[in-house]
C-alpha cells in the first residue's frame, strides 16, 4: 500500500474561511465567461435556474392554453374553437403542464439547492446535470415544434389508443408526441440517476440519513420511483410510434394486440409520476413552512417514513385511472383498498404541517402564506382524490369535470403553490434580492381567489355530468353560470400568476438586499453568502443536527454544527464523498471541469430524433454518429479525475 | 469519522488519509452504471411485461412457434453467458496487473459477444414470421431488437475498455471504468437470459399455445 500514498490519498487540511481561501477557490470553480460557459457550464445553481427559468416558461405556455380553453367554454355553444383545435389545445395544456412545467420546476429548484442543502460543492454528476437539462430544452422545444405546427397531441395528455392509432389519428401529431416523450424520458431519467447518487454520496460530514431536509427526501424518493417507471412510458410511447409506422400490432386488437396495454404502461407511469410531482413540493412545504412558524417540523422521521411510504404504495395504485374498462371486480378491489390506504401517509404529513403551526408561533409572509394554503388546497385535492378512489363513486365521476377539479387541486395546490411560495422563500438566496412583499399579498390572494373561484364549482360541474375533453356544450343544461364563473376565476388566477412574474421582473431590478440568512432559517444553504459563490462552500461544513444553524439554540449537548471552519479542499476542483448512512468522509472527489460534451451529445441526439420522426435515415444515423462520438469524448477516462494512471511511455 | 470538539463546542469532522478520485469500484461512476442497470432492468421488465400480458389476453395458440427451435438460439445463450465469464477474466487481469490476460479478457467477449450477434441475426433471417405479422411476430422482434441495440452498446463498451487497456490507462487503483464497464456487459447478458427464457422456453411449458 505504500506507493499509494501520495497524489492517490490525502488528508484533508482542516481550516478556517478566509479571504485567500476563496479567492483561491473562485479561481478553481468560476465558470468562463462567453459562448464557452454559456454552453459548457456544469455548476448546479446556473442549471437550476435554467431549468426554473424555463419551467416556469412553459408554466405561461400552458396557462395561455388553457385560457383560450376557458374563454370557449365561458358559455354554451361558443365557436371561438374548432373541436379539432380544441383537442390539440387540451393535450398540449396537459402536457405542458404535467411534463413540461410540474416535474421539471422541482428539478429546478432541486438542482439548485440540493448540493446547497446538503453541504457540498456540486452535485454528483455535474455534466450529467447539464446534460439532463440541455436535453429537456430539446426535447421540448421538439415537442412545441409540433404543437406550432398544427402537430400538437390531440388524444389527451395520456394518449389512449385506438384514438392515437394511425387509422383514426394520420398526421404527424402523435408522432411528434411519440418520440418527443422517449426524449424527455431521457432528461428525467439521467437527473433521477444524478438526484440519487447525490443524496447517497454527497452530503456533509455529520449529515446521516435521519438529518437530511425533507425536500432531499422527496426529491430523493421520486427519484427512485421515476427511474423505475419512466421506462414504462417511454416504451409505451415507442411502441406506439411502432404501430403507427411500422406496421406491429402492440395496440390492435384485430391482429391480438391489447388496447389495454396502453393504459396498463401509461398508468404504471403515470401514477407514481403523479407522486414525483408532489413530494418534492411537499417536502418545499415541510422545510419552509417551519422556518415562518419559528420551530422544527414536528414528527420529522413520520414524515420522511411517509414520503417513502406513499411512493411505495403509489407503484400499486395505477388501475385506479382504469376502473371503468372492464377488467376483473377482484383486480378493481385491490387497488381500490390501495388507494384508499395511501390516504394514511398522506395525512401523516398534513397533521405533521398542522402540528407544526399549531406548536409554533407563525410569522406570515408571502412565502409561509403559500405553504400554509397549500394544505388546505391538498385536503380538498386530497378528498376529492379518496371520493374516486371507491370504485362505484368513480364509475359515476369519471369522465367528468369532477376529475378535472381533483388533478388540478391536486397538480395546482401541492405543486404550483408550494412552488410559488418556494420562490418567495429562496428567490433572496438565488439573487441577493427580497421579492415585494406588498405586492407579494397581492400575488398571493389573486391566486389563491382565482383558483378556488375557478376549480371549486369544477366539483359541481362534474357531479351535474359535464364531461371532461368537450369543446362545448348545450344550453340548459344548468353548467351556463358555473362555467361563466370559472372562466372569470381562471383569468383571476392567471392574473395572479402574472404579478409573481412582475415581482421576480421588479425585484431583480429594484428589490431590497437580502442578507445570508434572511429568515433565520436552520439549514446549510443559509449559512452560504446570497447569491452564494461558484464553490458554495469555503469549506465544507460538519453536521451534528437537522437544523446545523439553530444549534446554537437548540442544541442540548452543547456541540453545534461548524460551517466556518472545516475541510478547506482548494487543491483542485474538490468536493468530499461521504459514506451513505452515517456520511462519514470517504473519498475526495475531483469535479470535473466545465465541457460542451453534455451539450454537442443534445444536439446529436436532437438530430436523431429528427431523423426518426421524418423517416430520414441518413440524418438520423448521422445524429447517433454524433452521439456516440460525444459520449466516448465524455466517458474517456482523465488523468485529472483520476479515472486513470498517468500515461505511460 | 472522528468529531474533534473545538473551543467554541463546535464539532468539526477530521479524517484520515483518504482517496483521491475513484479507487478501486469505489466511486460515484459504480453508482451511476448501477441506476444504469436499474431503469434499464426496468425496461426490460416492462418488456416481458407487454409479452406476458399480450399472450395472457390473447385467444389459445397466440404463439407463433409454439416449440421455436433452439439449435441457434440455446449454443448462441451459452455463448453469451461465457462472454460474461471471459469479461470478468479480463477484469481480474486489470486487478493483477497482468495486462495480456486483460486484453484477451476484453477481446474475447467482444468476439464472442459480436457472434451472438451475428447468429440472433441469422435466428432473425430463420424465423418464419416478420415484424407486422401478428402482435406476437411485433414483441418477439421488438424485444430482442431491444436486447440488440443494449448488445451492441455492450460491444461499444468492450472495445473501449480493450482500447484503452491497450492504452495502459488502468491499475488496480484506476479501475473504475473497467468494473463499470463489465458490470454493464453481466447485465446485458443476464437480461437476455430473461428474454431467451420468456421467448424459448414458456412456449414448450404452455404458455400463449
Amino acid at each position: 500500500m505504500r506507493e499509494m500514498r501520495g497524489v492517490d490519498f490525502r488528508t484533508p487540511t482542516i481550516g478556517a474561511d478566509s479571504v485567500e481561501h476563496r479567492a483561491r477557490l473562485l479561481d478553481l470553480w468560476e465558470t468562463a465567461p462567453g459562448l464557452k460557459g454559456l454552453l459548457g457550464t456544469t455548476d448546479h445553481k446556473v442549471i437550476g435556474i435554467r431549468y426554473i427559468v424555463t419551467a416556469f416558461v412553459f408554466l405561461a405556455c400552458g396557462g395561455i392554453e388553457a385560457l383560450i380553453m376557458r374563454l370557449q367554454l365561458a358559455g354554451p355553444n361558443h365557436t371561438l374553437l374548432t373541436p379539432q383545435q380544441y383537442d390539440q389545445l387540451f393535450s398540449t395544456h396537459g402536457m405542458t403542464m404535467i411534463f413540461l412545467y410540474a416535474s421539471p420546476i422541482l428539478s429546478g429548484f432541486s438542482n439548485y439547492l440540493w448540493p446547497l442543502l446538503l453541504g457540498s460543492r456540486d452535485m454528483a454528476f455535474p455534466r450529467l446535470n447539464a446534460f439532463s437539462y440541455w436535453i429537456y430544452l430539446a426535447s421540448g422545444i421538439f415537442l412545441y415544434v409540433g404543437f406550432l405546427s398544427g402537430n400538437g397531441p390531440n388524444d389527451g395528455w395520456f394518449n389512449y389508443v385506438p384514438y392515437a392509432s394511425r387509422d383514426y389519428n394520420p398526421g404527424l401529431n402523435e408522432d411528434f408526441y411519440s418520440l418527443g416523450m422517449v426524449f424527455l424520458g431521457i432528461s428525467v431519467t439521467a437527473g433521477a440517476a444524478n438526484f440519487i447518487v447525490t443524496a447517497f454520496r454527497t452530503r456533509a460530514p455529520g449529515m446521516s440519513i435521519d438529518r437530511i431536509p425533507i425536500l432531499v427526501w422527496g426529491t430523493l424518493t421520486a427519484s427512485a420511483a421515476n427511474l423505475v417507471v419512466i421506462p414504462a412510458v417511454s416504451l409505451a410511447f415507442f411502441l406506439l410510434w411502432m404501430d403507427r409506422q411500422f406496421g406491429t400490432h402492440f395496440y390492435d386488437s384485430a391482429n391480438n394486440g391489447q388496447p389495454l396495454l396502453w393504459q396498463h404502461l401509461f398508468w404504471i407511469f403515470g401514477h407514481p409520476w403523479v407522486y414525483a410531482i408532489v413530494l418534492p413540493a411537499m417536502g418545499m412545504v415541510s422545510d419552509g413552512l417551519p422556518v415562518f412558524c419559528r420551530r422544527p417540523l414536528v414528527g420529522y422521521s413520520l414524515v420522511a417514513l411517509s414520503t417513502v411510504a406513499t411512493m411505495i404504495l403509489g407503484f400499486g395504485v395505477w388501475v385506479h385511472h382504469m376502473f371503468a374498462t372492464g377488467l376483473p371486480g377482484l383486480g378493481l378491489s385491490f387497488f381500490s383498498a390501495a388507494s384508499i390506504v395511501i390516504v394514511v401517509p398522506s395525512a401523516v404529513a398534513v397533521f405533521a404541517w398542522l402540528a407544526t403551526l399549531w406548536l409554533g408561533r407563525p410569522v406570515i409572509t408571502t412565502a409561509f402564506l403559500f405553504f400554509a394554503s397549500m394544505i388546505l388546497l391538498f385536503v380538498i385535492g386530497g378528498v376529492s382524490g379518496f371520493m374516486t378512489a371507491s370504485v362505484p363513486v368513480d364509475w359515476q365521476l369519471t369522465d367528468t369535470y369532477f376529475v378535472v377539479a381533483h388533478l388540478h387541486y391536486v397538480l395546482i395546490g401541492i405543486n404550483v403553490f408550494p412552488v410559488v411560495g418556494a420562490t418567495y422563500f429562496w428567490f433572496p438566496k438565488m439573487t441577493g434580492k427580497f421579492l415585494d412583499e406588498k405586492l407579494g399579498r397581492w400575488n398571493f390572494w389573486t391566486m389563491f381567489l382565482g383558483f378556488n373561484l375557478a376549480f371549486l364549482p369544477m366539483h359541481i360541474t362534474g357531479l351535474l355530468g359535464m364531461p371532461r375533453r368537450v369543446y362545448t356544450y348545450a344550453d340548459g343544461m344548468g353548467w351556463d353560470t358555473l362555467n361563466m364563473i370559472i372562466s372569470v376565476g381562471s383569468f383571476v388566477f392567471a392574473v395572479g400568476v402574472l404579478l409573481l412574474f412582475i415581482n421576480v421582473f421588479k425585484s431583480l431590478r429594484s428589490g431590497a438586499a437580502a442578507p445570508a440568512n434572511p429568515w433565520d432559517a436552520p439549514t446549510l444553504e443559509w449559512s452560504v453568502p446570497s447569491p452564494p459563490p461558484p464553490y458554495n462552500f469555503a469549506v465544507i461544513p460538519t453536521v451534528v443536527s437537522r437544523h446545523p444553524l439553530w444549534d446554537g439554540r437548540l442544541s442540548e449537548s452543547g456541540i453545534v454544527s461548524a460551517v466556518d471552519r472545516g475541510m478547506l479542499l482548494d487543491q483542485g476542483k474538490e468536493t468530499i464523498a461521504t459514506s451513505p448512512m452515517d456520511a462519514s468522509p470517504e473519498m475526495i472527489m475531483e469535479m470535473p471541469e466545465d465541457t460542451p460534451a453534455p451539450f454537442v451529445l443534445t444536439v446529436g441526439i436532437s438530430i436523431l430524433f429528427v431523423g426518426l420522426l421524418l423517416k430520414v435515415w441518413p440524418l438520423a444515423i448521422a445524429g447517433a454518429v454524433v452521439s456516440a462520438l460525444s459520449i466516448l469524448v465524455w466517458l474517456w477516462p482523465r488523468r485529472e479525475l483520476r479515472e486513470r494512471e498517468a500515461a505511460h511511455g | 469519522m472522528a468529531e474533534v470538539v473545538a473551543p467554541p463546542a463546535q464539532a468539526v469532522a477530521v479524517s484520515g488519509d483518504l482517496p483521491v478520485g475513484p479507487v478501486g469500484r469505489r466511486g460515484n461512476g459504480y453508482w451511476g452504471v448501477g441506476t444504469l442497470v436499474a431503469t434499464e432492468g426496468a425496461l426490460f421488465a416492462y418488456l416481458l411485461f407487454a409479452y406476458y400480458y399480450i399472450g395472457a389476453t390473447a385467444p389459445a395458440g397466440w404463439v407463433s412457434e409454439t416449440h421455436p427451435p433452439l439449435e441457434l438460439a440455446l449454443p448462441n445463450t451459452i455463448l453469451l453467458l461465457l462472454s460474461s465469464v471471459v469479461a470478468w477474466i479480463g477484469e481480474t487481469g486489470v486487478l493483477r496487473r497482468n495486462r495480456a490476460r486483460a486484453l484477451i479478457g476484453f477481446g474475447g467477449a467482444f468476439l464472442m459477444g459480436l457472434g451472438f450477434a451475428i447468429v440472433q441475426g441469422l435466428e432473425w433471417h430463420a424465423k418464419p414470421f416478420v415484424l407486422g405479422d401478428s402482435s406476437y411476430a411485433s414483441l418477439y422482434f421488438v424485444t430482442t431488437g431491444f436486447h440488440m441495440a443494449h448488445v451492441l452498446i455492450g460491444l461499444a463498451v468492450l472495445a473501449a475498455l480493450f482500447g484503452w487497456t491497450l492504452l495502459d490507462y488502468f491499475s488496480p487503483r484506476r479501475q473504475l471504468a473497467v468494473s463499470a464497464g463489465v458490470i454493464y456487459w453481466h447485465f446485458v447478458d443476464i437480461v437476455w437470459l430473461c428474454v431467451f427464457t420468456t421467448y424459448y422456453v414458456t412456449p414448450y411449458l404452455g404458455f400463449g399455445t
